[in-house]
C-alpha cells in the first residue's frame, strides 16, 4: 500500500495559515501576552506576605478549615524561602489566564450542547480529539504560530483544558430536573430566562467542578509549557531536568504541587456546595434563620 | 361550542419519537393508528381526544400511568406540541399563537402545578411564588407582595423566607399552588399534584383545593390516577386508556353506567357502595314545612337557610311538593295563604333501601337534595350530593387499591 501523506498535508496546511493569516496569530499573541502581564503585575504588586495573607483569607472563606489556612501560610512561606515566589506568581498568572479563556470558550459551548443534541453530537468527537491527542503534538504547531515563549504554552493549555469545561457545563444543565425547566416555561419564561434563572444557577455546582478541572489541567501543563520557553515554575523544572540539577527540579516541582493543592481545595468547594441565592453565604443565612428544622405539616387551613 | 366552555379540545393526537411527516402519515393510516405508529417506531401518547371544559368546573382526567394524561394537558398550553388536532382556548386556536402570545397565555391565563412540585431550590418560597409575576416583568416589591398574598391563601403566610427544601411535601405543593394562584389565572392545570403526598396529607390538600375552588371558581384541569381522588373532587371525570378518551361524565354517571369493561373494572373499587343504602347515608331533612304553614313564614325560613326550596309535608308525612322561593314570593305578594299553591314537583325520591350506586346519578339535578322515603312513603331524610360523593370516596378507600 502506498504511503498516504497525511503529515505532509497538515504541514503545508499549517504553513499556508502562517503565510496568510500570520497577522491574526500575532494579534492573538499580543493580547495573550498583555493579559498574562497584567495578571502578573496585579499578583506581584502587593508585598509577598500581604499576598500570602490574602491567599490564607481566601482559603479560610472557602474551605473553612483551620488546617487549610495553616497549610496555605506555611506552604507559601516555603515557596518564598525557596526563592521561587516570582516564578510561582508567573505560573499562577499563566494558569489563571488559560483557565479564564478555557471557561469563557467552554461554558458557552457547553450551554449550546445542552440545548441541542445535534450540537452535542458534533462537539463530542472534537472534544475527544482535543483531550487525547498527545500534548506535544499541538505544542509544536503552537510554537509554529506563536513563536517561543509563554503564549504557545497558554494556547496549548487552553486547548487541553476546554473539554472538561464544555462537558461539565453540558452535564450540569442536562441534569437540571426537567420538571423545573418545564415549570419555568409553563409560567411564560423565555428560553434565555429559563437558562439564566433556572438552568445555569442549578448547574453551578457542575460548572464549578468543570472550572476546578480546567485549573488542574492548566497547572499540569505548566511544566510542558516550560519546554517551549515559558517562564515560571515550568522553566525552573525544565532547566533543572536538562542540567541534571535534581535539587532545583524538585524545588520547582514542590512549588507546583503547593499551587495545585491550594487551587484545587479552593475551587472544589464551589463544586460540592449547594448553591442558593447568590450573595448571602450559607453560614450567615444559618444565623439569620429562626428555625433550622423542617417544620412538620401544619393543620390544613 | 357552548357559551361557557373555556377549553375545547378537538381530535387531539400526539406521536412521540417520529418526525412530524412520518407521524402524520402513520396517523392517516386509517384503521389501527396505534398499530401504524408503533410499526413506524413511534409512541402514540394521545389518540384523537376530544372534550370541552366548562368555565368554573373541576375537570378530572383519570387513567393509569402511561395513558396519556400528562401529554394531553401539556398540549393545552403547548408545552407539548400537538401532532394533530386543535385546542381552542376562549375561542382562540392555541396552535396558531405566535411565541409572544403563547407566553402571555401561559403567564396570565393558565397556571400549572406539578407532580413533584418543581419548585426552584435556589429561590426562597416567596420568590418561588412570585415567579410568574417576575416573568411578567412586575416590579420586585409588588410581585413579592402579591406572592405573600398567594402564600396566605394556601396557609403559608410568614414562611416566605424559607427555602423549599426546608418544607415537607404537602407544604411544598402549597407553594406550588401559591405560585400558580399568584398570577391569578383563569385556568389551573394540575398534573397529579397530590400523588407524591401520603394519604392523610393528600386528603387535607384535597379539602383545601375544594375550599379554594369554592372561593375562586377557577377552571381546573386535574390529573390523577386515583379514582377516590377523582370521585371526591371532580365535577366531571374523563377516563383515559392508551391515549384514548374512554368515558366522560360525572362521578355518579361513571359509577352507575361504566362505558365498558375497562371502566367497570376500574370502578370496581367502589363496589362496596352497593352495600351503602340511601338510609345509611341520608341526613335528617333540615328544612320542611307543613301544608298549614303560611307562605310568608316559609319564605322567611327559606331565605335564612339559603336553600333552593323547602319540602312541604302533609298530615301523614307524605311529600306534597317543593315550595320554591319564587312561588312563595308570588304567593306572599298576591296574598295567597295555601302553601299547596306554592309547590312544584322538582324533586326525586328514593326508598331508604336503595343502594347508592343506583341513585347516585339522581343527586344534584334538582333544587333540593334527594328525598329518602320509607315503605309508607313518608319523608325520613335527604341526601345532598356532597354526601354521596363523600360516602363513595370513603367506601372506596376502605377497599384495596386498584392498579
Ligand atoms: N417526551 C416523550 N418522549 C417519548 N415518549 C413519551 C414522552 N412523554 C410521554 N411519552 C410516552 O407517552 C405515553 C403517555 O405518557 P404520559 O402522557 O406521561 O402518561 P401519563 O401522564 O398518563 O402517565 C407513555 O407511553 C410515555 O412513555
Ligand atoms: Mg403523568
Amino acid at each position: 500500500m502506498p504511503r498516504i501523506p497525511v503529515g505532509d498535508g497538515i504541514e503545508s496546511g499549517l504553513q499556508w495559515l502562517v503565510d496568510h493569516v500570520g497577522a491574526f496569530f500575532e494579534a492573538i499573541s499580543a493580547i495573550l501576552l498583555f493579559c498574562v502581564n497584567v495578571m502578573y503585575q496585579v499578583l506581584a504588586s502587593p508585598p509577598e506576605f500581604v499576598l500570602i495573607a490574602i491567599l490564607a483569607l481566601i482559603a479560610a472563606a472557602t474551605v473553612r478549615s483551620i488546617g487549610m489556612v495553616v497549610f496555605t501560610v506555611l506552604a507559601f512561606v516555603l515557596v518564598v524561602g525557596m526563592q521561587l515566589w516570582t516564578e510561582t506568581l508567573q505560573t499562577l498568572a499563566v494558569v489563571t489566564v488559560a483557565a479564564v479563556i478555557s471557561v469563557l470558550i467552554g461554558v458557552p459551548i457547553g450551554i449550546l450542547a445542552a440545548n441541542s443534541s445535534r450540537t452535542s453530537r458534533a462537539v463530542r468527537p472534537i472534544l475527544d480529539f482535543m483531550q487525547t491527542l498527545p500534548v506535544f503534538v499541538y505544542l509544536v504547531p503552537a510554537v509554529f504560530f506563536f513563536g517561543i515563549g509563554v503564549v504557545p504554552g497558554i494556547v496549548a493549555t487552553t486547548v487541553f483544558a476546554i473539554p472538561p469545561a464544555v462537558r461539565l457545563t453540558e452535564l450540569g444543565i442536562r441534569q437540571v430536573d426537567s420538571e423545573m425547566v418545564e415549570a419555568a416555561h409553563a409560567f411564560g419564561a423565555r428560553r434565555n430566562q429559563v437558562l439564566r434563572e433556572v438552568q445555569l444557577p442549578l448547574a453551578v455546582p457542575s460548572i464549578m467542578a468543570g472550572v476546578n478541572q480546567v485549573i488542574m489541567l492548566a497547572l499540569s501543563m505548566v511544566v510542558v509549557a516550560g519546554l517551549v520557553g515559558a517562564e515560571g515554575l515550568g522553566g525552573i523544572v525544565v532547566n533543572g531536568v536538562t542540567q541534571l540539577n535534581i535539587g532545583v527540579a524538585f524545588e520547582g516541582g514542590i512549588a507546583v504541587v503547593i499551587l495545585a493543592i491550594f487551587l484545587d481545595r479552593v475551587t472544589s468547594v464551589f463544586g460540592t456546595r449547594r448553591q442558593r441565592s447568590p450573595g448571602i453565604p450559607e453560614w450567615i443565612r444559618g444565623l439569620l434563620r429562626r428555625d433550622e428544622t423542617p417544620s412538620s405539616e401544619p393543620a390544613p387551613v | 361550542m357552548s357559551a361557557t366552555s373555556v377549553i375545547e379540545v378537538r381530535n387531539l393526537s400526539k406521536v412521540f419519537d417520529l418526525s412530524p411527516d412520518q407521524a402524520r402519515k402513520a396517523l392517516d393510516a386509517g384503521e389501527d393508528r396505534a398499530q401504524a405508529v408503533r410499526e413506524a417506531g413511534g409512541v402514540l401518547a394521545v389518540n384523537n381526544a376530544s372534550f370541552t371544559v366548562e368555565s368554573g368546573e373541576l375537570f378530572v382526567i383519570m387513567g393509569l400511568s402511561g395513558s396519556g394524561k400528562s401529554t394531553v394537558i401539556r398540549m393545552i398550553n403547548r408545552l407539548v406540541e400537538p401532532t394533530a388536532g386543535e385546542v381552542i382556548y376562549d375561542g382562540t386556536d392555541i396552535g396558531g399563537m405566535a411565541p409572544q402570545q403563547l407566553r402571555e397565555l401561559r403567564n396570565k391565563r393558565i397556571g400549572m402545578v406539578f407532580q413533584h412540585f418543581a419548585l426552584f431550590p435556589h429561590r426562597t418560597v416567596r420568590e418561588n411564588a412570585a415567579y410568574g409575576l417576575k416573568t411578567r416583568g412586575i416590579s420586585r416589591r409588588e410581585r413579592l407582595e402579591r406572592a405573600d398574598q398567594a402564600l396566605e391563601q394556601v396557609g403559608l403566610s410568614h414562611r416566605g423566607d424559607a427555602y423549599p427544601d426546608e418544607f415537607s411535601g404537602g407544604m411544598k405543593q402549597r407553594v406550588g399552588l401559591a405560585r400558580a394562584l399568584a398570577t391569578d389565572p383563569d385556568v389551573l392545570i394540575m398534573d397529579e399534584p397530590f400523588s407524591a403526598l401520603d394519604p392523610l396529607i393528600r386528603r387535607a390538600m384535597q379539602e383545601q383545593l375544594l375550599e379554594l375552588q369554592e372561593k375562586f371558581r377557577k377552571t381546573i384541569l386535574f390529573v390523577t390516577h386515583d379514582l377516590n381522588e377523582a370521585m371526591r373532587i371532580g365535577d366531571r371525570i374523563m377516563v383515559m386508556k392508551d391515549g384514548e378518551v374512554i368515558q366522560l361524565g360525572t362521578g355518579q354517571e361513571i359509577i352507575s353506567h361504566p362505558a365498558n369493561d375497562y371502566v367497570e373494572d376500574f370502578v370496581s373499587d367502589v363496589d362496596r357502595t352497593r352495600s351503602l343504602t340511601a338510609g345509611a347515608v341520608m341526613q335528617s331533612p333540615w328544612l320542611t314545612a307543613s301544608v298549614d304553614d303560611q307562605p310568608p313564614k316559609v319564605l322567611a325560613w327559606l331565605n335564612k337557610s339559603r336553600g333552593g326550596g323547602v319540602y312541604v309535608i302533609d298530615g301523614e308525612g307524605h311529600i306534597v311538593g317543593v315550595a320554591t322561593g319564587e312561588r312563595l314570593s308570588e304567593a306572599a305578594a298576591s296574598g295567597k295563604t295555601d302553601l299547596r299553591d306554592c309547590v312544584v314537583d322538582d324533586f326525586m325520591t328514593v326508598s331508604d333501601e336503595t343502594p347508592i350506586n343506583e341513585f347516585c346519578h339522581l343527586t344534584g339535578g334538582h333544587i333540593v337534595p334527594l328525598a329518602v322515603v320509607d315503605g309508607d312513603k313518608q319523608l325520613i331524610g335527604v341526601v345532598p350530593r356532597a354526601k354521596v360523593l363523600h360516602a363513595i370516596a370513603t367506601a372506596a378507600e376502605e377497599t384495596p387499591q386498584h392498579a
